[in-house]
């Protein structure tokens, strides 16, 4: 990579937005082929995200998800280890606050909060640690053994759901709903405290508080502390850091077992913030969004809040375009491609010419 | 705002408000999409059905995830749309919120109950249907052995499979009935590829009758029948068309009558439970010119026979749903 010829804030600003520009030229020259203004398609978007605490609502409920998913995968990488089992990790997350949920009696949600994410967080990581184990002690590969275990994490969740979790008699294979002891306060609550009015529909919750705290928590544990710098040196040079005394097979197994707490984490906003019991398919995608999330945001905790948002607003952008237009569905998910194969797959093709730039502006 | 923004502002209103006097219906389509060869299909060919036939318009929502359940149901109650058409099971907590906020909007559910005033719950006896074309099965049958391939393993499928197998022993009891599922994500439900690999399977361990109730994936199950020259039996949809003389037959489930029936009907339609089972003929077995030389006679005699019974209740196909067992396994 020609990272060295970019200064530091072009590297994390320009190149990403660039891209996402780019993406979005392109979804308007569609939108503008089948026959749809995009203009109009761009309004409503932003307006259907941003224009009403409604829509800022769902852009921070989707966005939270993506926060802990993209957590998970930065994280990883930090380690240069390819982490794509977010999606089953989270998935297990679900289960963790599932039972977590509805067979230990919760005087108070917040006791109940701190304890679902232990479980969630806890869930997740056992995950992770079976491809991490299998990664540092076996040399299988890890991009192979976490989406293999994505594979087994749906499975196994749906054997729970359909034989164990769901009540006799039940069509849906979903666990049941969870004491209404153990519902997370939504924004709405938490702002009025303040007297801030919030729209009450949105399902934005007290969980989007501790995705920005984990932001936080990672940017501290990644350059704060000593685990942190391991994990780093071991991600810029494997033989380097082994030479400095660090145990590659621990920093393997070390990081696995923070980025699978973290996928498992967004269980706590989708299940037990939003749906308030566990259902089939309960990730949603969310797991593979994270690694566009962290491609874009660049491993950095604070990018990948930024990128979670913009991931957020074309979500729930998506939706209400979908909703008061003709533009299909599917198209919505064109552009949401589009968008993760400039800032991730493209990279390059916008650095490259970039880097250029800055070369003859230096030479001048 | 200048004065012509103005006027396109009131113009806008205004048909805003003449489209609400109107109170044209709208659809929700489950997790899948509306193109899914199967349940989303249908529904969505019965409201095209509904639109050509009286020339009126409905607003249609495919969602992207599951927190666009509830908040789809609204957007639609709120923008005046009646009635509305929620399809899916997973979908019954979504109406358990969203109706009682809006008394005067009348929802229709597909495939579930819902106990509320101003909810229409459209249910289907799926396992009667898969019961006469087991017995089409057991009596095309010719190596002792015959099979099904279900989408995921949850109940509404378990049902399909036993109402098969059922349907399958009575004709003759020591028929051997091998059921396998696609998998366990939603890509189970639109995996062709994996089907036909299920389907060659099932037809290697001597199977030459495979009924699919997969979604998309029963393409890829009817098609790799046809290649081996055994019969298959669509769902859903009347699919005795792709491949005549390789489909047996089909186990109708009339999802796009019930919405087209709901459209209908029209805001303030009668509410409560509607069952879809043979007496209401909302789940059959496909005979058309496609298939009319693969029955014969007395197969055409004996189903109908069961048939009749069923719907005067002199036998009673047992429902998986109900305690989780099937008694034919």
């Amino acid at each position: 990579m020609s990272k060295g010829r970019i200064p530091h804030w072009a590297d994390v600003t320009l190149v990403p937005l660039t891209s996402v520009l780019l993406a979005f030229v392109i979804s308007a020259i569609l939108i503008w082929a089948i026959g749809e203004s995009p203009w109009a398609a761009v309004k409503l978007m932003v307006e259907g995200a941003f224009g009403s605490s409604y829509g800022w609502g769902y852009t921070l409920f989707y966005a939270t998800n993506f926060i802990f998913t993209g957590l998970a995968v930065a994280v990883a990488f930090q380690a240069r280890l390819f982490n794509i089992g977010g999606e089953g990790q989270a998935l297990l997350g679900g289960l963790g606050v599932a039972l977590v949920c509805l067979y230990i009696p919760w005087p108070h949600w917040s006791l109940a909060l701190i304890a679902a994410s232990l479980g969630a967080a806890v869930f997740g990581a056992a995950w992770a640690f079976i491809p991490g184990y299998l990664q540092a002690r076996r040399g299988s590969h890890i991009v192979i053994t976490t989406i293999m275990f994505n594979f087994i994490a749906a499975s196994l969740l749906g054997y729970f759901l359909v034989n164990v979790l769901r009540p006799q008699g039940a069509q849906d294979p979903s666990s049941p709903r969870f004491p209404a002891e153990t519902a997370l306060p939504k924004l709405h609550e938490i702002l009025g405290v303040f007297g801030i009015p919030f729209s009450t529909v949105p399902p934005v919750n007290i969980s989007l508080l501790v995705a920005v705290g984990m932001c936080f928590a990672v940017w501290f544990m990644l350059w704060r502390t000593r685990l942190g710098y391991q994990i780093r040196a071991f991600g810029e040079s494997e033989p380097a850091a082994e030479y400095a005394g660090i145990s590659p097979a621990r920093i393997t197994i070390y990081v696995m077992l923070i980025s699978g707490a973290l996928a498992g984490l967004m269980a706590v906003n989708s299940v037990m913030g939003e749906q308030q019991r566990l259902v089939l398919n309960a990730v949603e995608g969310a797991g593979f969004i994270g690694i566009a999330v962290a491609l874009m945001g660049r491993n950095h905790p604070f990018g990948v809040f930024l990128a979670a948002m913009l991931f957020g607003f074309l979500y729930q952008g998506g939706a209400e375009l979908a909703l008061w237009t003709g533009i299909p569905r599917e198209l919505i998910v064109v552009i949401q491609a589009l968008v993760i194969l400039f800032t991730g797959a493209l990279d390059n093709m916008v650095r490259i010419p970039i880097a250029r730039l800055f070369a003859m502006r230096g030479a001048r | 705002m200048t004065r012509s923004h103005k006027f396109a502002g009131a113009a806008s209103l205004l048909a805003l408000s003449a489209g609400m006097a109107h109170a044209d219906p709208a659809l929700m389509f489950d997790l899948g999409g509306k193109f899914d060869k199967s349940f989303n299909e249908a529904a969505y060919n019965g409201a095209e059905r509904w639109r050509e036939e009286t020339g009126g318009s409905y607003r249609e929502i495919e969602m992207q995830a599951a927190a666009q359940r509830v908040q789809f149901a609204r957007r639609l109650a709120e923008a005046g749309s009646n009635p509305v058409v929620v399809m899916g099971f997973q979908n019954a907590p979504t109406l358990e919120e969203v109706a009682p906020d809006y008394p005067d909007t009348s929802f229709v559910l597909i495939d579930a109950v819902v106990d509320l005033p101003n909810v229409r719950s459209v249910i289907f006896a799926e396992h009667e249907g898969s019961y006469l074309v087991g017995m089409l099965a057991a009596m095309a049958n010719e190596t002792g052995t015959v099979s099904f391939v279900g989408g995921m393993e949850i109940p509404l499928i378990a049902a399909f499979a036993c109402g098969y197998a059922q349907g399958a022993k009575a004709v003759n009891p020591d028929i051997n009935v091998i059921v396998n599922y696609t998998g366990d994500t939603p890509a189970a439900w639109n995996d062709p590829v994996r089907g036909g690999e299920i389907a060659r399977a099932q037809i290697s361990q001597g199977s030459d009758v495979v009924f699919a109730a997969a979604g998309g994936t029963g393409l890829g199950v009817l098609q790799a029948a046809e290649d081996a020259g055994v019969f298959s039996i669509g769902v859903d949809s009347n699919q005795n068309y792709l491949h005549p003389g390789s489909v047996l037959t089909s186990m109708l489930k009339l999802v796009d009558q019930a919405v087209y029936d709901a459209f209908t009907d029209g805001p303030g339609l009668e509410t409560g439970v509607v069952q879809m089972n043979l007496a209401a003929g909302g789940v059959g077995y496909a005979l058309d010119e496609h298939n009319e030389h693969l029955i014969s006679d007395e197969m055409q005699e004996a189903v109908e026979a069961a048939k009749a019974a069923i719907i005067a209740g002199e036998l009673s196909v047992h429902d998986y749903r109900e305690d989780s067992a099937c008694p034919a396994f």
